[in-house]
C-alpha cells in the first residue's frame, strides 16, 4: 500500500499536542497544594468527572487495540468492548458511592480508612505502581505504532530495535511527564475530558462516514489469481500464495448478489451485507517466509472463535482461557488506581455516582460504535498486514488525510490522557501512601508536590523503557493483562472492606501481596511473554492458558478470608 | 488554600444505606445477564450464529444488548438513589 508523510496530517497532529500541553501550562498554575495535585481540590464538576472518566478509560486499548482486532479477526475483538464496560457497572452499583466515603487522594486511603495501618498503604501502594505500569505498556506500544504510521520515516533497526517505533514511544513519553509534572489532576481532568468528547464526537463522524461509503468489492477473488492459486476442495475458501505483502490484510472479494458497491448502507444492512460478503484473509506463514489468503464468509467474522480459537475446543482448559478474560474485564474496571482516583475530584458520594452514570453512557456509546469502526476497517481494503494496532487511523485515511491526521491525533491525545492519569495514580502512591505514611516522613504540601513529579519522571522512564520491548503485543491483549492484575490484587480487599466486618488489616495486606505477585508471576510464565517479552517463539510456556483472573481473582479472596479468620482474635485482644 | 477541601467523607447515613442495597440488587442481575453472555460463548458458541433481530444474529444481539442494559440500567438507578438528607 503506497502510504507517503502527510505534512497535513503532521500539522494538525502538532497543533492538537501544542493545545494540550499550552492547556497544560495554563492550568498548572492553579494547582499549587497537594489537594490540587491530587485531587483537583475535589471540586470537578459531575459531567466535566464523568466525560473525564471516559477519556481516561478510553485509553489506546478501546480505540486502537480493539478497533485493531475488531478489523483483523471479527467479533471477538467485541468482546473486549462488552468486558471493558461490564466492568463499570460493577464501579457503580458496588464500589462508586463507598470508595469516594472512604477515600482523600489515593485508593490506598479508602483500603485504609479503618484500620490506618502502613502495611494496608504499603501494599496498595505497591499493587497500584505493579497496575499502573502494566497499565502504561500498552500505551506506550500504542502511541509508538501512531508516530509510525504519521511520520512514514524509513525502517531503522538497531539489534533488532524498531527506531521508528522507540521514536513514537520517547515522544508521547517526555509530553505525557510534562503534563503531569506541569500541572497534576486539575490539567490532567481537562485533557481527559477533552479527549473523552473528541473521541466520541469523531468517531460518530468515522461511523457515519463508513456507512455512507457501505461496502465495495477491493480485492480479486482467489481462484481469479495466476500460478500460485490452489484451491482446496470441499471448502469455499480458495487460498492464493505470495512472497509479496498483499496490499490490505482483509480484502473483499465479493458481495451479495454480484454487486461491486452496496452503497450507503444502515447500521443493521451493513451487518448483514457484510455477513453476506466474501472476504480474503492474509496470514504470514513465518517457516515458508510467504502471504497466504484464504477466503471465509462475512458472517464467520460476525461469530466468536477467530480469536479466541480455544471456546472451539472440546477441551475445558482451553475454555478457561476466555472465562478468566471475561472474569478480569468484569472485576478490572472497579480496582484500577487510574480510575479510583478520579473519585476524589468530585465533591461528595452523589457527585461519583452522577459522574460514573454520565461515563457509562459515553463509554458505551462509543464501545457500540467501535464494532463499526471495526469491521469499516476491515472492509476497507487499506489495512497494514504487519500491524494490528493503526487499523482505525488507517481506515481514516481512506476518507482523506484530514480524517487520518485528526483521528491519529485524537488518538495520540488518547494516548496522553490515560498515561496521564496513570502516571498521577503512581505518583500519588509513592508520594502519598509510601513517602509519607508508610516511611514516616511528613511532608508539606510543596514537598508532597514536589515527590511526586520525581516519581512521574521515574515511572514515567521505565514505561517507555517497557513500551519500546513490548511493541509485537496487541495493544487490546496486554490492557486485558493489566485488568487482570488490578482485578486480582485490589477488588478482593475493596468488597470485603465494604460487606465483611470480619476483615482484618492483615487479611487485606495478604490478599493485596497474592493477587499482586501472583498474577503477575503467572503472566511472566505464559506462551505469550515467552514469545513476545522474551523473544523465545517457541517455547510453550508454564501456564495452562494466559490470563490469570480465574485462578489469582478467588485466591486473593481465600487469602483475605483465611488470614483474617485466623488474625481476628488477636486483633481483638488488641483492641480491647 | 484549597487543601482542606479535599476530605473523606466517612458518615454513612440511611439514604447511602438505601442506594448501597439498590446497588446491589441491579449488580446481581446485570451479573446474571453478563454471565449468561460469557456461558453461552464459551460453551454453545454455535448459538451465536443464529439469526435474531433484523437479520443480526444473537451475538450482535446479546452483545450491543448488554451495552444498551448497562446505560438503562445505570440511568435508572441515578433516578432510584436517595440524596442524603441535610443536617
Amino acid at each position: 500500500m503506497p502510504q507517503q508523510t502527510s505534512v497535513l496530517a503532521i500539522v494538525i497532529f502538532l497543533m492538537f499536542v501544542g493545545f494540550t500541553l499550552g492547556l497544560s501550562f495554563w492550568l498548572g498554575r492553579k494547582a499549587k497544594t497537594a489537594g490540587g495535585y491530587f485531587a483537583a481540590h475535589g471540586q470537578v464538576g459531575w459531567f466535566v468527572n464523568g466525560i473525564a472518566f471516559a477519556g481516561d478509560y478510553l485509553s489506546a486499548a478501546s480505540f486502537l487495540g480493539i478497533c485493531g482486532m475488531i478489523a483483523f479477526y471479527g467479533y471477538d475483538g467485541f468482546l473486549y468492548s462488552i468486558g471493558f464496560l461490564a466492568g463499570w457497572v460493577v464501579a457503580l452499583f458496588v464500589i462508586a458511592e463507598p470508595i469516594k466515603r472512604l477515600g482523600k487522594y489515593t485508593f490506598a486511603d479508602a483500603l485504609d480508612a479503618k484500620f490506618n495501618s502502613k502495611g494496608i498503604k504499603l501494599a496498595a501502594a505497591i499493587s497500584t505502581l505493579v497496575v499502573s505500569i502494566f497499565y502504561l505498556i500498552p500505551q506506550m506500544v500504542g502511541a509508538g505504532s501512531l508516530l509510525k504510521a504519521l511520520l512514514h520515516l524509513p525502517a531503522h533497526n538497531w539489534h533488532g530495535l524498531d527506531l521508528n517505533h522507540a521514536l513514537g514511544v520517547i515522544v508521547v513519553g517526555g509530553v505525557v511527564i510534562t503534563i503531569v509534572v506541569t500541572a497534576g489532576m486539575v490539567s490532567t481532568t481537562w485533557v481527559q475530558f477533552i479527549k473523552g468528547s473528541l473521541l466520541v464526537v469523531f468517531c460518530s463522524g468515522l461511523v457515519v462516514a463508513i456507512l455512507a461509503n457501505g461496502i465495495n468489492v477491493n480485492g480479486e477473488r482467489a481462484s481469479d489469481g495466476a500460478a500460485s492459486v490452489t484451491v482446496a476442495p470441499g471448502q469455499l475458501a480458495a487460498t492464493r500464495v505470495t512472497p509479496e505483502p498483499p496490499t490490505s490484510a482483509r480484502q473483499v472479494t465479493a458481495l451479495e448478489g454480484g454487486k461491486i458497491v452496496t452503497g450507503p448502507l444502515g447500521p443493521s444492512e451493513f451487518i448483514a451485507e457484510l455477513s453476506d460478503a466474501t472476504i480474503l484473509q492474509w496470514k504470514k506463514d513465518p517457516a515458508a517466509g510467504m502471504w497466504v489468503g484464504t477466503e471465509v464468509r462475512g458472517s464467520d467474522q460476525l461469530v466468536p472463535g477467530g480469536y479466541f480459537t480455544g471456546i472451539r475446543s472440546p477441551e475445558l482448559v482451553k475454555k478457561l482461557d476466555f472465562i478468566s478474560l471475561m472474569l478480569a474485564l468484569f472485576c478490572g474496571t472497579a480496582s484500577l488506581p487510574h480510575i479510583l482516583i478520579r473519585y476524589y475530584t468530585v465533591k461528595d458520594a452523589a457527585a461519583a455516582r452522577k459522574s460514573t452514570v454520565v461515563g457509562i453512557i459515553s463509554i458505551g456509546f462509543f464501545y457500540m460504535l467501535t464494532l463499526y469502526i471495526g469491521l469499516g476497517a476491515m472492509v476497507s481494503g487499506a489495512m497494514d498486514p504487519a500491524d494490528s494496532n493503526m487499523a482505525a487511523p488507517l481506515l481514516a485515511r481512506t476518507f482523506g488525510d484530514v480524517p487520518f491526521a485528526l483521528i491519529t491525533a485524537i488518538a495520540f491525545t488518547t494516548v496522553l490522557g490515560t498515561v496521564s492519569g496513570l502516571i498521577l495514580a503512581a505518583a500519588g502512591a509513592v508520594a502519598h501512601d509510601l513517602i509519607e505514611s508508610v516511611m514516616g516522613h511528613k511532608l508539606n504540601d510543596h514537598a508532597k508536590v514536589g515527590a511526586a513529579k520525581w516519581a512521574s519522571v521515574v515511572v514515567g522512564a521505565i514505561a517507555v523503557v517497557l513500551g519500546i520491548l513490548a511493541k509485537d503485543f496487541n495493544v487490546g491483549f496486554l490492557v486485558g493483562w493489566a485488568f487482570n492484575v488490578a482485578a486480582s490484587a485490589n477488588l478482593p480487599a475493596i468488597v470485603m472492606l465494604l460487606f465483611w466486618r470480619g476483615t482484618t488489616k492483615q487479611g487485606m495486606i495478604a490478599s493485596i501481596l497474592v493477587g499482586t505477585f501472583g498474577s503477575v508471576t503467572w503472566l511472566l510464565l505464559t506462551k505469550e511473554a515467552f514469545a513476545n517479552f522474551y523473544g523465545i517463539k517457541t517455547h510453550d510456556g508454564y501456564m495452562p492458558f494466559s490470563q490469570p483472573g480465574l485462578v489469582t481473582i478467588p485466591l486473593s479472596f481465600a487469602v483475605l478470608v483465611v488470614v483474617s479468620l485466623l488474625t481476628r482474635k488477636s486483633n481483638y485482644r488488641i483492641a480491647v | 488554600m484549597h487543601a482542606d477541601t479535599v476530605k473523606p467523607d466517612t458518615g454513612v447515613d440511611e439514604s447511602s444505606i438505601h442506594n448501597a442495597r439498590l446497588g446491589i440488587v441491579f449488580f446481581l442481575f446485570y451479573f446474571l445477564l453478563y454471565a449468561g453472555f460469557v456461558a453461552i460463548v464459551t460453551f454453545k458458541y454455535e448459538w451465536m450464529a443464529r439469526p435474531m433481530l433484523g437479520g443480526l444474529n444473537l451475538a450482535i444481539v446479546y452483545g450491543m444488548g448488554l451495552i444498551l442494559a448497562a446505560i438503562v440500567m445505570a440511568i435508572i438507578y441515578m433516578l432510584l438513589c436517595k440524596r442524603p438528607v441535610a443536617p
